[in-house]
């Protein structure tokens, strides 16, 4: 039975509200009109005059075969980068979980990486990975195998992939190690004692409870790899080779503020709003269906 | 006693205080860091001490194209600095902007500042110059691509450090005999786009873009697929797939390989000195960038990279006259001859030339006028003028990106140059109908 607490009045709840409301109306629903506005024009760079175009932006944006393979980069990225930081964080998590001693310096040592900007998690990586310089790509040299993920564009992918997914990894692992903490012990016991093996208990009692907090990441990995690697891409590849590692966000970066074509850009972000959106819904209505809270 | 030297030392910082306040203050933004950073710092220090009514305020917004934001982005906000540093992919958009900016002939002119626009030297101000032939902001930092070569590298591969380099074939028989003395770097560059397409096109004569490359209004097209284009990058091509060109990046990557001394040729800006300079340990030359002899019986002039400064609209006529003694300062023979020396930037003034040269500079330093005179030794012809191209900055990337599928082997010459052409094509129909 679920408990629901009714306001008496109708002003109390509006009042309590409101913050959230005036909060959302500011900075996202005005934002995003001005960008839906902006995006049915073509407006000169410093504000003086806007041609209007209907959805011509629209139309010229797909009208490009790169605009659409954009979005197969973006759906590849997104996918390896959930799946990687995702899968390394919860092995490493049921790993500390059966810890005894020393969890404490190894979840600390886990979580560092966490504190460190994109930006700067991108010239690290590049710099290991450099051509000519970098400590890995001369091991690889060494070993016969020729790095050079300037030119080469799955290399160029694999790169980014992992410089996203490694700060994120700390993230990750903090939240599946709560969740696995959090599985009551008794169950997994009583599961020992019908012969359950490791990997039978993982499989059927500890991943179905972990769940809730499986989905919470997915969501939240998924809205990083869209909108917050951008610092990663644009220091190690700028979109390179060809456009290889152009996910949408960084074409609205580009298109926007180096290319100074702010209606293309408002177009974008107005595609981008639609399929977040689009992806959230699909998230809560089919997935969220299989998770046991 | 203590208490006596601080009231006089807090009188003095009043007093100080007082005397900034009278000043009037000229904002410029700029994209210079490190040494270049440094330089800029010195020349608006020295500008400051020589006279007491106004006060420069140079400010550092990040690299070009952050600079060129920064400066849009406070115009919109009605902040905008007196003066903005803008690079010279960005010339057609801030010509487009008639609002936004003030033509430094009228800034000098109002000022009534002396300005003889015929001091300066043509094939720099001329891609900064409006239809009539009046200058709309000034050239500061400006370069031209030449060849840099390891002689140490050469010599080492049993080839004459002092061969002939000067044409593309002779190149190439120097890049075979390279390879096979196993040279793992025989050639690389910085700025693809820059030196193989844009000057590639000025120094062959041939057209980068219709409306003589922009100049003549913006229903400009791209026309660098043609032959003697395609030649070149395919070319560059197969030295690619043959290991004797080694692509580093898309801005000035190559740079550090040359700098190691791992390449022995390097395809980069005459300003690309000072580093080189201060790191190579190696016996180093400059050539004149090389041209194809199939292609011209002779090169034409190359064209300029670099940035200019803009004067910004809506400003007070106080700040303009202060600007207008500024930007004099600047062309003035002395700073510009210090600014060519230290930088290997090119002089923006015939006077600054002549200064360097009296002054025993190149004699010193063979190679340092190379850029020089490559710009200089003949008139431009409309092809070697430079480009004015809206949204360049993104053509660029598109270039690049073409490119890159050349030297990866994934698409021939010609399918890159025509692809790169359809869509720069098209950003360029975008830039006509947001400048209309």
């Amino acid at each position: 039975m679920e408990k629901r607490v009714t306001f008496k009045g109708i002003w109390l709840p509006i009042l309590l509200v409101a913050p959230q409301i005036a909060i959302t109306a500011v900075f996202f629903f005005y934002p995003a009109g001005q960008a839906i506005w902006q995006s049915l024009f073509i407006p000169d760079p410093f504000g003086f005059s806007m041609q209007w175009v209907g959805l011509g932006n629209f139309e010229f944006l797909f009208s490009d075969p790169f605009y659409r393979a954009s979005f197969v980069t973006t759906a590849v990225f997104s996918i390896l980068v959930t799946v990687v930081s995702m899968g390394i964080a919860l092995y490493l998590a049921v790993l500390a979980d059966r810890l005894i001693k020393g969890s404490g310096t190894y979840r600390t040592l886990l979580i560092w990486p966490y504190a460190v900007a994109p930006a700067v998690a991108g010239v690290l990586w590049l710099f290991m990975f450099n051509t000519r310089v970098g400590v890995v790509s001369w091991y690889l040299g060494q070993l016969g195998y020729d790095w050079n993920h300037v030119l080469n564009e799955g290399e160029a992918m694999g790169l980014v992939v992992v410089a996203s997914a490694w700060g994120r990894i700390s993230y990750n692992f903090l939240f599946f190690l709560a969740g696995l903490q959090a599985i009551p012990k008794s169950v997994i016991e009583a599961a020992a004692i019908d012969g359950a093996r490791f990997w039978t208990r993982f499989r059927t009692i500890v991943f179905p409870l972990l769940s809730p907090t499986t989905f919470f990441l997915l969501v939240v990995n998924i809205i990083y790899a869209f909108f917050e690697t951008f610092g990663v891409i644009h220091t190690i590849t700028s979109g390179g080779p060809q456009q290889a590692t152009t996910i949408l966000v960084y074409k609205v970066y580009s298109d926007g503020f180096v290319g100074q074509d702010l209606g293309s850009s408002a177009a974008q972000s107005v595609v981008l709003l639609v399929l977040v959106s689009i992806l959230t819904v699909v998230q809560f209505k089919y997935i969220e269906r299989r998770v046991h809270y | 006693m203590k208490y006596t030297t601080s009231i006089i030392a807090a009188g003095a910082v009043l007093c100080s205080t007082q005397a900034a306040f009278a000043q009037t203050e000229i904002e410029f933004w700029h994209a210079f860091t490190g040494r270049l950073g440094e330089l800029v710092a010195e020349q608006v220090e020295t500008f400051n001490s020589s006279q007491d009514e106004y006060t420069v305020v140079a400010s550092h917004k990040g690299n070009y194209s952050e600079t060129l934001n920064a400066g849009i982005a406070a115009f919109r906000a009605g902040e905008q600095p007196d003066i903005l540093m803008v690079f010279e992919v960005g010339t057609a958009t801030m010509m487009a902007a008639e609002g936004a900016i003030k033509p430094i002939f009228e800034v000098m002119e109002e000022a009534g500042a002396e300005f003889d626009q015929s001091k300066y030297i043509g094939s720099v101000k001329g891609y900064y110059t409006a239809a009539d032939g009046n200058m709309l902001s000034l050239p500061f930092n400006s370069s031209t691509p030449v060849l840099w070569v390891n002689r140490d590298k050469l010599e080492e591969a049993g080839i004459d450090p002092d061969t002939d380099l000067s044409t593309w074939e002779q190149v190439g028989e120097v890049l075979d005999q390279l390879k096979e003395a196993g040279v793992e770097c025989p050639m690389t560059t910085a700025w693809q786009s820059w030196i193989h397409l844009e000057n590639f096109s000025a120094y062959h004569d041939v057209p980068f873009a219709t409306q003589d490359n922009g100049f003549g209004g913006t229903d400009t097209e791209l026309v660098f697929n043609s032959p003697a284009q395609v030649a070149h990058i395919s070319a560059m091509g197969e030295w690619a797939q043959d290991g004797k060109f080694i692509y580093a990046g898309r801005r000035n990557e190559g740079g550090a390989n040359f700098r190691a001394g791992e390449c022995a040729l390097f395809t980069e800006s005459s300003a690309g000195y000072a580093g080189i300079e201060a790191e190579a340990e190696f016996d180093f030359d400059v050539r004149p960038l090389p041209y194809w002899s199939a292609v011209a019986s002779e090169p034409q002039n190359t064209i300029i990279g670099g940035a200019s400064l803009w004067v910004m609209e809506g400003q007070t006529d106080e700040e303009y006259k202060g600007v207008a003694e500024f930007l004099n300062f600047l062309s003035s023979p002395e700073i510009q001859a210090k600014w060519h020396q230290d930088t290997g930037y090119l002089p923006i003034t015939t006077e600054a030339g002549e200064l360097t040269r009296s002054q025993g500079f190149y004699d010193e330093n063979p190679g340092t006028d190379i850029a020089v005179i490559q710009m200089t030794a003949k008139e431009p012809t409309s092809n070697s003028k430079g480009l004015r191209l809206g949204s360049f900055d993104q053509i660029r990337g598109i270039i690049d990106e073409e490119l890159e599928a050349v030297w990866s082997g994934d698409k021939d010459a010609q399918a890159a140059l025509d692809s790169a052409v359809e869509r720069g094509n098209a950003l360029l129909r975008r830039f006509e109908q947001s400048s209309r």
